[in-house]
């Protein structure tokens, strides 16, 4: 089931996910949800690179993991290239087939007692293949991220270096031949410079497998760097999506802007000197009424604690939850904002 | 590798000299090999466990032949080597007979444990919720009493006998070894390889056969062995207490229990079949310490 509804069509499409995670008292009552992810939806469009970005806890590793059905939504749907999964649709084993993941820790998600080609081979046999065909495939594999079958198919994970293990781990990603890739803080623990040597890697196999990426980090320059369009999350809600240079040029939601000034600067006179978001997030199980930024936000008036905003246009395919940036919200500074749409 | 090295070949990753250093258990096998006191131990159990399995061919004499002449002989008296005990028989035969139960009693419940609550364990651990529920509070049920007692309770309730004292030390292991199973296995379920392997699509059969067995029969074959040795003495106990093996079978807790009269008259007799146990039961312990210093080595 390869490309089917055309370019115009999302590799993904995603409404309305939701996902509380119950807390349980001491005799096992429910007592509270921590609102993970509370009814974001977006699109996935087919061959770009979205970033999402946004703070610890934010629910990003939840919506990824919402994604793949590793943990099962409460709500919400979830359409690939047209098939919505579940009834009518494609399975969740075909939609695993489709979607794959490479985790943040290279030693963790590969199994100590397995050597790298069995670890590839292994999601190739699930999917039917005979074992002498699946190694041959996982040989493939390792070369295609620059791994040497004769000399790393039989290591064990101990015995390569972070790169490395993270190659197996995009290897074993990209061996059953998905449309999708979900990069879940992929190169985060690994040093600067072979960050940059698998980040080059992700790029030219997206090229020569056709792959479209979720490139989920908290390094905004990495983002930058990678990503066709941004995603901003924020308490399990979506803040602001579009172009990645129309988001990192002209951000529109306070919390973005603050994101971006947190970046460290090459230019010692463009020291951070304050704080340009202070105090944690608030607490998932019971965040603020409206919206919820408004407990750390500079800008928030009496209209922010009523009601919630909901996503705006506010340029070309540029999205915004802001009531300061939504014209007609009754915040004060969205009086003199013409009409963008 | 050298950081250069890295650099110079761009895209590819820098090929590091050395080839694989092998497998978990083949690293474990170097380890034990290593220790020397285990093998010692291993050499101990291995001459125990080859006189009791050709013990027809080893003892020098008919262990079940009684001679009322010759009762209680200290050990090196002619022919025998080791004395005799109460009702004349070589000792020596005895001792080397009496190891075919002993060993049986100490290897065959473990073993059998181990499946059956390895099992249980590992099952209610990748699970969970309800499941975990159901199978570790049935569990927590015969953890309320000491082994001893409940092996006695049920070899009491069964019958007295080899096969039934099997099936009581048998029930008294499950809950351990499922305990520590559960465990390892909740561990293992939430790391980011068991998460991997589950986005692929395999079932959770598959899942457990190939990534979870593979990381908790290690701690759960540690601990397992270091149970033999309880086992050996349990029986030995149940025997002792005229629960397990019955007169005349050859077995090291009903020796020590019917030499337990002669213990004034032939002191050295008396505490023989009770050197058997104790050398037995502390080899298993020693061989199963270094197995688990093996077993904790991680590179």
């Amino acid at each position: 089931m390869r490309d089917r509804g055309g370019p115009a069509q999302p590799l993904l499409s995603v409404t309305g996910l939701r996902k509380y995670f119950p807390l349980r008292g001491p005799l096992g009552n429910v007592n509270a949800h921590v609102q993970a992810v509370d009814g974001i939806g977006f699109n996935v469009m087919k061959g770009e690179t979205l970033g999402v970005v946004g703070e610890s806890g934010c629910g990003k590793s939840t919506t990824a993991r919402l994604l793949m059905h590793l943990i099962e939504p409460d709500a919400g749907e979830i359409v690939m290239d047209g098939d919505p999964i579940g009834q009518g649709g494609i399975t969740v084993r075909e939609l695993r087939r489709n979607v794959q993941m490479v985790f943040q820790d290279s030693y963790a998600s590969l199994n100590p007692r397995h050597s790298a080609t069995t670890e590839i081979a292994f999601g190739l046999k699930v999917h039917g293949m005979k074992a002498a065909q699946a190694r041959q495939q996982a040989h493939a594999a390792l070369r295609l991220v620059g791994l040497d079958p004769d000399l790393f198919g039989d290591r064990y994970p101990h015995e390569m270096s972070g790169g490395q293990r993270q190659r197996v781990n995009v290897a074993r990603g990209i061996a059953l031949n998905p449309r999708l890739l979900i990069l879940d803080e992929s190169v985060s623990a690994l040093d600067k410079s072979v960050q940059a040597q698998v980040l080059n890697l992700l790029a030219d196999l997206k090229d020569r497998l056709n792959l479209t990426y979720m490139f989920i980090s908290h390094d905004l320059n990495v983002v930058h760097h990678v990503a066709d369009r941004v995603l901003v999350m924020y308490l399990g809600k979506v803040f602001e999506i579009g172009p990645a240079d129309s988001i990192y040029a002209k951000a529109a939601h306070p919390y973005t802007k603050a994101l971006l000034a947190s970046r460290l600067s090459m230019n010692p006179a463009h020291r951070v000197s304050a704080a340009p978001l202070t105090g944690d997030p608030p607490n998932p199980v019971r965040p603020p009424s409206g919206c919820r930024f408004r407990s750390r936000c500079t800008l928030a008036e009496t209209i922010c604690a009523v009601e919630e905003p909901a996503l705006n246009d506010i340029a070309v395919a540029h999205q915004v939850a802001c009531h300061a940036v939504t014209p007609g919200s009754g915040h004060s500074l969205a009086r003199g904002i013409a009409n963008a749409a | 590798m050298s950081a250069v090295a890295e650099k110079a070949v761009f895209g590819t990753a820098p090929a590091t000299k050395g080839r694989s250093t092998g497998g978990f258990w083949r690293r474990v096998a170097r380890h034990v090999l290593r220790d020397k006191a285990a093998l010692f131990c291993a050499a101990i159990l291995a001459a125990i466990a080859m006189s009791a399995i050709f013990a027809p061919w080893v003892a020098p004499a008919d262990p079940y032949k009684t001679s009322m002449i010759r009762r209680l002989l200290p050990p090196f008296s002619p022919h025998f080597i080791l004395g005799t005990d109460e009702l004349g028989r070589d000792m020596l035969s005895r001792l080397i007979y009496g190891g075919r139960v002993s060993l049986t009693m100490g290897l065959a419940p473990v073993i059998l444990a181990t499946v059956l609550g390895g099992s249980l364990g590992v099952i209610a651990g990748y699970f969970g919720k309800h499941i975990n529920m159901a199978i570790m509070r049935i569990i927590d049920v015969f953890y309320a009493f000491p082994s001893v007692l409940l092996a006695v309770a049920m070899a009491g309730v069964l019958g007295a006998g080899i096969v039934n004292s099997l099936i009581s030390l048998t029930l008294v292991f499950i809950p351990p070894i499922a305990r520590v199973a559960e465990s390892v296995t909740t561990q293992v379920r939430d790391q980011d390889y068991v998460e991997a392997a589950r986005a692929t699509g395999a079932s959770a059969a598959r899942i457990i056969v190939q990534h979870v067995l593979a990381n908790v029969t290690g701690p759960i074959l540690t601990y397992a062995s270091s149970l033999v040795s309880i086992a050996i003495i349990i029986s030995s106990g149940l025997s002792f207490l005229g629960l397990g093996a019955a007169p005349p079978i050859a077995d090291w807790g009903l020796m020590l229990n019917t030499l337990r009269q002669a213990i004034y008259v032939a002191p050295v007799n008396a505490v023989l079949p009770g050197v058997m146990i104790f050398a037995a039961s502390v080899s298993f312990n020693l061989l199963s310490d270094s197995l688990r210093t093996a077993m904790d080595v991680r590179a």
